[in-house]
């Protein structure tokens, strides 16, 4: 049991890839594989958000900016094989026939540019905006308000650009994905594996990154910023790695939500969806592997369930959600696991420390 | 110069609104450490009640004056709830607040929701805010007027209360060194909740001012926290001065963006502005200063 402890997470991510992507496709209605596949963009999001915040310390409260980034690179692209080679996309030519396209869209036209804009664009962003605020030892709430306020502008500057970004209507109506028919039913259970396949990749790149120095590093950094700045590290290096993470896989979390559900508006990038993102995040534990995976595809399935069969009633849980678990579960439903264990176990485990801060709190933890 | 002077009095009118919106959190972050996602949602129960005095007395000549009391002490009340129900037990993870405080604000934009008509409710200017007058050749309304003397009686106040007031004195004793103000016999604990009040009830006064300006609906506070929170972050947390240099300086600057470019763009260039700000000063304006590490 105790060699096999190391590789537990491994082997979780292993019975999850199992059930995702062999049990689901077997199983699942056409909607429900939909469905699924649309929590599992969430969720991809919500694993750069556990890295960045669980184990960072970062509360990133705008990643819907890099949710929306690889969503309209891949909007536009879809938008424009739709419309074919050389003609508008539909939406333009009904705003104004005459006009070009503009020209931020035409690059997009390539397969080969749309995949690298959707991992560049938001390293690119991430870059320049983490660069200027570690540096400059921006943190705390003051990280999470501006990144919440660069959300806000992004959604309101798309929706107020109707003519090259659609507005708030969006993009939308997709016929094809990279050549595939969308519409067709197996290529929609292709779209999904991807969709799945991303997540257990995301995965293991977290779990990698959190059992490497690195993820020691990031860890000490959370709990004790100074501490490692003295010992020689730059913790904005450090966070600034864990934030360009995040962002990426934000980015591709949008970039497979378009395909899966067919249309992207700037109120799936704004400030309420980023905090959707957060709440799967909280729920499911954000220091954990699994937690933030899980919490989000919960929040999305009450999301897309319950927020339209009771929308008000789903609003409430939403809120008591985010109270409840602060107030009594600050590390999420999966910190329940450890202390049931430590309560069984305890005789003769040796106490695994409990992911919240352990070390004696400095005056700057507590701020 | 002409065309200068339009945006610049409209963006001093827009900066005395997010001076009211922020001077409640300069208490309540800068003074408390408390990050209060839900004080847009008090802003709003500010000019809900605001419409609801407006019901009750329906000559708005008056309503409007006897809001701005009853809005205070609503949303402070609202805040006191807060304080006492929930922000009590985290005081020592002041992030968490922030997540907190984001739950609150959305069940309380569910019940306004619920309550009021999803397009929100009109809230009548009184007779005697119809006018305008001409500063510089220019007719200013006298609604903008209002907002501005309102903040810088609110300003005033609120800075004299926590300067020369033996309660205030305390409140600074209690953000200073909470340990070393409970020992010289201060109830930090009636501190917390009175500063809590105060704060939450200028959010109500703001909201008073903002139903008069734009409108009153459930989502109406969450056009303001953000821009609130970046004039205090700016200002340089707990610092009056900063707060209201800062508002003043966002409001002209939103101002005269939207008037180059438009009113989306210019939030985002006032966001770039913001940060490439703190590189500078990234402790805001004004800072405490201290040998501690930061």
């Amino acid at each position: 049991m105790t060699r096999l402890k190391p590789w537990l997470p491994l082997i979780g991510i292993g019975v999850f890839a199992v059930l995702l992507l062999v049990v689901a496709p077997a199983v699942l209605s056409m909607h429900w594989i939909n469905n699924l596949g649309k929590y599992c963009c969430w969720a991809i999001a919500a694993v750069g958000i556990g890295l960045a915040w669980g184990r960072g310390g970062m509360l990133v409260l705008g990643q819907g900016v890099f949710f929306g980034l690889g969503a309209y690179a891949m909007a536009m692209h879809l938008t424009l094989e739709t419309a074919g080679p050389d003609s508008l996309p539909v939406f333009m030519i009904l705003y104004d026939p005459s006009a070009p396209l503009p020209a931020f869209w035409e690059p997009f036209r390539s397969d080969v540019f749309t995949l690298v804009a959707i991992v560049l664009l938001p390293v690119i962003v991430a870059s320049i905006l983490g660069y200027a605020l570690f540096k400059r030892r921006v943190k705390g709430a003051y990280f999470a308000i501006l990144t919440q306020a660069l959300a806000v502008a992004l959604a309101v500057l798309i929706s107020s650009t109707i003519r090259e970004t659609g507005g708030d209507t969006g993009l939308s109506d997709f016929k094809y994905f990279f050549g595939f028919v969308l519409d067709d039913d197996a290529n929609k259970i292709m779209v999904f594996m991807i969709a799945a396949a991303l997540l257990i990749v995301c995965l293991l790149v977290v779990w990698q990154l959190n059992r490497s120095r690195f993820g020691e590093l990031l860890i000490a950094t959370r709990d004790a910023e100074e501490r490692v700045r003295f010992l020689g590290y730059d913790p904005a290096n450090i966070k600034l790695v864990a934030f360009v993470v995040a962002a990426v896989m934000a980015s591709i979390a949008g970039a497979m939500f378009v395909p899966i559900v067919g249309i992207i508006t700037p109120a799936e990038i704004g400030a309420s969806a980023s905090i959707l993102m957060i709440a799967g995040v909280a729920l499911g534990g954000r220091a954990s592997l699994f937690g933030p995976a899980l919490g989000a595809m919960a929040i999305g399935w009450g999301q897309s369930s319950l927020g339209s069969s009771w929308p008000s009633g789903w609003i409430y849980i939403l809120g008591l959600v985010f109270i409840l678990v602060t107030l009594f579960l600050p590390m999420g439903l999966s910190s329940l696991l450890g202390r049931a264990k430590s309560l069984g176990w305890r005789s003769r485990a040796t106490p695994t420390a409990p992911a919240t801060a352990s070390a004696p709190v400095l005056d700057e933890v507590k701020k | 110069m002409d065309a200068l002077i339009p945006p610049l009095l409209n963006g001093t009118a827009l900066g005395a609104l997010l001076l009211l919106a922020a001077l409640g959190l300069t208490l309540t972050f800068g003074q408390m450490g408390v990050i209060n996602m839900a004080h847009g949602e008090f802003i709003m129960a500010g000019a809900f009640i605001a419409y609801l005095t407006q019901l009750v007395f329906t000559s708005s000549n008056i309503s409007i004056v006897l809001a701005l009391p009853l809005a205070f002490l609503g949303a402070g009340l609202l805040g006191l709830l807060l304080e006492v129900g929930i922000i009590q037990w985290m005081y020592r993870r002041p992030l968490d607040t922030l997540l907190v405080t984001v739950g609150v604000s959305l069940i309380l934009q569910q019940i306004a929701l619920q309550i009021f008509p999803a397009q929100g409710v009109p809230v009548e200017s009184p007779g005697w805010l119809d006018g305008q007058v001409d500063i510089l050749g220019y007719a200013w309304p006298l609604r903008q007027v209002f907002t501005i003397v309102l903040a810088a009686l609110c300003l005033a106040a609120l800075a004299a209360w926590l300067k020369y007031t033996s309660f205030g004195r305390r409140i600074r004793a209690t953000v200073q060194n909470r340990d070393l103000a409970e020992t010289s016999g201060i109830p930090t604990r009636t501190v917390d909740r009175i500063t809590f009040f105060v704060g939450s009830g200028l959010a109500g006064l703001a909201g008073v001012a903002a139903s008069l300006i734009g409108g009153t609906n459930s989502q109406m506070g969450t056009q303001y926290i953000i821009p609130a929170f970046l004039v205090v972050v700016a200002g340089g947390v707990g610092q009056i001065k900063g707060t209201v240099i800062a508002a003043w300086a966002l409001g002209i600057a939103l101002s005269f963006f939207a008037d180059w470019t438009t009113g989306s763009m210019a939030q985002v260039l006032a966001f770039v502005l913001v940060v490439i700000f703190l590189q500078f000063r990234p402790q805001g304006l004004f800072t405490v200063r201290t040998r501690g590490l930061t």
